[in-house]
């Protein structure tokens, strides 16, 4: 829970710049038979990042990352939207689009785990042709669906609240079921924390792998289902975009090791809503769009500076203790003795 | 193991590059260039981030078709680099011609004089770049955003000519740094600056897509309670914005005046929904202009250095009868 601590404390912060910009930034109505309000728009189209990055924790926390999950995010909207624009059923569709994903991403994990590639240029290999698959599958246009079955997966409301966040909510209970009241979830840390130790004692490293990649690539493929749903088409081009790197930022942000080996799920929700807020506060701030990119490395930068343990010791030792040297020096014979 | 890593980290970046420069393979059939009269073209597109992008697209490889002119054609998925390396990759190609529709206004100076020394003539198609040198391209064909920006706010100046109440109006703005973003937004600013009653309270990119364009408009409608009028720097995201607005419980086109740039089909049909209230249109059929002006400067004949494409306006009525031709 402690590691928790700071993530919650920059996101509280972020949470007061919005109240003080826009005094009624907390309030929840009730419009057109559904929630609004700008918590409910950060939950809203924070939900496919959340998605991505929770199946992006379980691929980091075997050691490997995957740099594909955009691109399986533009896949599955597009082919989602051809189906329905051919007059496919909407179910029909989606099985599609998630067999698919689930199809690519097990082709990452045997590259990974089978193949042997370095998990950075196999998933490489997906993330700069799946953008070309997308637009072949959408001829390289923007393909727009009147459906509003399909409407509802990001974009509409279930018992007035968004389904995107029901959806989520879902898919994060099922994963803190598997892993963390299963045994899944030490199994994946044991492969993180040295796979040829974990074959040896006994675990199907290779299959956990594969399984990881296969999730994060159905985490995507759902993302990718919201974001095309939210605005009813499918842009190969330009859906899910650079969302692997704020999938990876929010995973680091949450506190999970990039070197593998252990995870947090908690911490990545609170990434992912972080990066969300920032986005939505420069919006609601009015940060000139010209300086939006520097703000928002300026913010990312003060995150992990403060979530860094010897950054904070270096920083608070300076500022917190008067600068009498004989304390410093006991301490430090304690530490040789 | 460091070295290891690099290694790996250099191989990972080289397949970048390469996936760059190999991410154009749409018509890589083409015949080496050197013939006679038959005459290669190396065209950049930005990407294709929209209807009209898409619609332009094809118009430059049809009426490259048309007038038998062999196309290499790239997709810089709104990368400048990739745009870089594609113009790259073409004067090693020794094309006859280079055009492109730059992503962004600045930095071209460098691979431009490489054209230029290659003595490979460049158009520019559709947006312009801020080079001070301008011999280093032949012309530029395209639009007069700047036109586009006036035209949307002479509407809006006649569509509020008899209040005096303040105006409260929010922007979505065009990718940054793009010479249509820049322009339509000096434009539109120069002709209601005159009136003080005129006040943009909110101005954010929308990187000219539906999604952004969606998710800042539901920011605005939040931090700004009491906005009149929606200025759009394409259909694109005002559509997305219509999504925004119906979801927040007002009527679009009524509640909030929407005005975009375009002309799209999707737009389109908006315009005559009564969605939007006005579009000023942005024609992408320049295909054949260009291959007209490819011809000429291959020829060495003189052409103007600047040539507008012609465009019009449409309000709600006028789209009703526009709608059923509209080909894209």
């Amino acid at each position: 829970m402690r590691r928790l601590l700071w993530p919650l404390v920059v996101l509280a912060l972020l949470l007061v710049v919005n109240v003080i910009f826009t005094p009624t930034f907390f309030s929840i109505q009730m419009r057109e038979g559904h929630l609004y309000g700008s918590l409910i728009d950060i939950l809203r189209f924070g939900a496919p990042l959340i998605l991505v990055s929770l199946g992006m924790t379980l691929v980091i926390a075997t050691g490997g990352i995957d740099l594909s999950v955009g691109s399986v995010v533009a896949i599955s909207g597009a082919l989602a939207c051809l189906q329905i624009s051919q007059d496919a059923g909407v179910l029909t569709a989606v099985v599609l689009a998630l067999g698919l994903s689930v199809l690519l991403g097990a082709w990452n994990g045997f590259l990974v785990a089978a193949v042997g590639i370095q998990p950075i240029i196999a998933t490489l290999i997906l993330m700069v042709a799946g953008r070309g698959l997308a637009q072949l599958i959408t001829d390289g246009q923007i393909i727009t669906v009147n459906d509003p079955a399909y409407k509802l997966i990001g974009g509409g409301y279930w018992l007035t609240v968004p389904f995107g966040i029901l959806l989520v909510l879902a898919v994060l209970a099922v994963t803190v079921f598997l892993t963390r009241r299963l045994a899944l979830g030490m199994l994946i840390e044991s492969v993180g924390g040295n796979a040829e130790a974990s074959r040896l004692a006994g675990i199907r490293s290779r299959g956990i792998v594969i399984m990881v990649y296969a999730f994060a690539a159905l985490c995507a493929g759902i993302a990718g289902l919201m974001i095309s749903s939210n605005v009813s088409s499918a842009d190969g081009n330009n859906a899910g975009l650079w969302i692997e790197l704020d999938a990876i930022l929010a995973v680091v942000i949450g506190g999970t090791s990039l070197a593998g080996g252990r995870f947090s799920l908690g911490g990545t929700v609170l990434g992912a809503l972080i990066i969300q807020t920032l986005t939505t506060t420069i919006y609601s701030v009015g940060v000139p769009p010209e300086t939006t990119l520097l703000f928002k490395a300026l913010v990312v930068t003060a995150v992990c500076l403060i979530q860094s343990p010897a950054f904070r010791d270096k920083v608070f030792r300076r500022r917190g203790r008067p600068p009498t040297p004989r304390p410093a020096a006991e301490e430090k014979v304690r530490v040789t003795a | 193991m460091l070295n290891r890593i690099s290694t790996l980290v250099l191989a990972g970046l080289t397949a970048l590059a390469m996936a760059g420069c190999g991410s154009g393979s749409g018509t890589d059939s083409a015949a080496t260039s050197g013939g006679d009269d038959s005459i290669t073209m190396g065209f950049s597109q930005v990407g294709a981030e929209s209807g009209w992008r898409t619609a332009n697209t094809k118009s430059v490889q049809e009426a490259a078709k048309e007038a038998g002119i062999t196309l290499k054609f790239s997709d810089a998925q709104q990368k400048q680099e990739n745009q870089i390396k594609a113009i790259r990759s073409y004067i090693q190609q020794k094309v006859d011609v280079i055009a492109f529709s730059p992503v962004v206004e600045s930095g071209w100076e460098p691979v431009l004089k490489e054209a230029q020394n290659a003595k490979i003539p460049v158009i520019l198609t559709d947006r312009a770049v801020d080079s001070k040198d301008t011999t280093l391209y032949k012309t530029f064909l395209g639009s007069d955003f700047v036109e586009e920006g006036r035209k949307a706010g002479q509407w809006l100046v006649e569509e509020y000519k008899s209040s005096t109440d303040p105006v409260n109006i929010v922007e979505l703005q065009g990718t940054t740094g793009s010479a249509p973003a820049n322009d339509r937004k000096a434009g539109f600013q120069e002709v209601i600056g005159g009136e003080a009653k005129f006040k943009i309270i909110a101005s954010q990119t929308g990187d000219f897509t539906r999604a952004k364009g969606k998710e800042v408009m539901e920011a605005f409608l939040k931090s700004n309670p009491d906005i009149d009028v929606l200025y759009a720097h394409n259909d694109d995201m005002g559509l997305g914005a219509i999504e925004a607005i119906e979801g927040a419980g007002k009527v679009p086109g009524k509640d909030i005046k929407i005005i975009t740039v375009d002309a799209v089909k999707d737009g389109m049909q908006a315009l005559a929904d009564g969605k939007i209230n006005f579009i000023v249109e942005c024609s992408p059929l320049l295909g054949p202009q260009l291959m007209d002006l490819a011809k000429k400067v291959v020829k060495n004949e003189s052409i103007p250095a600047r040539v507008v494409t012609e465009e019009t306006t449409f309000t709600q009525e006028q789209a009703k009868t526009a709608l059923p031709d509209r080909k894209y």
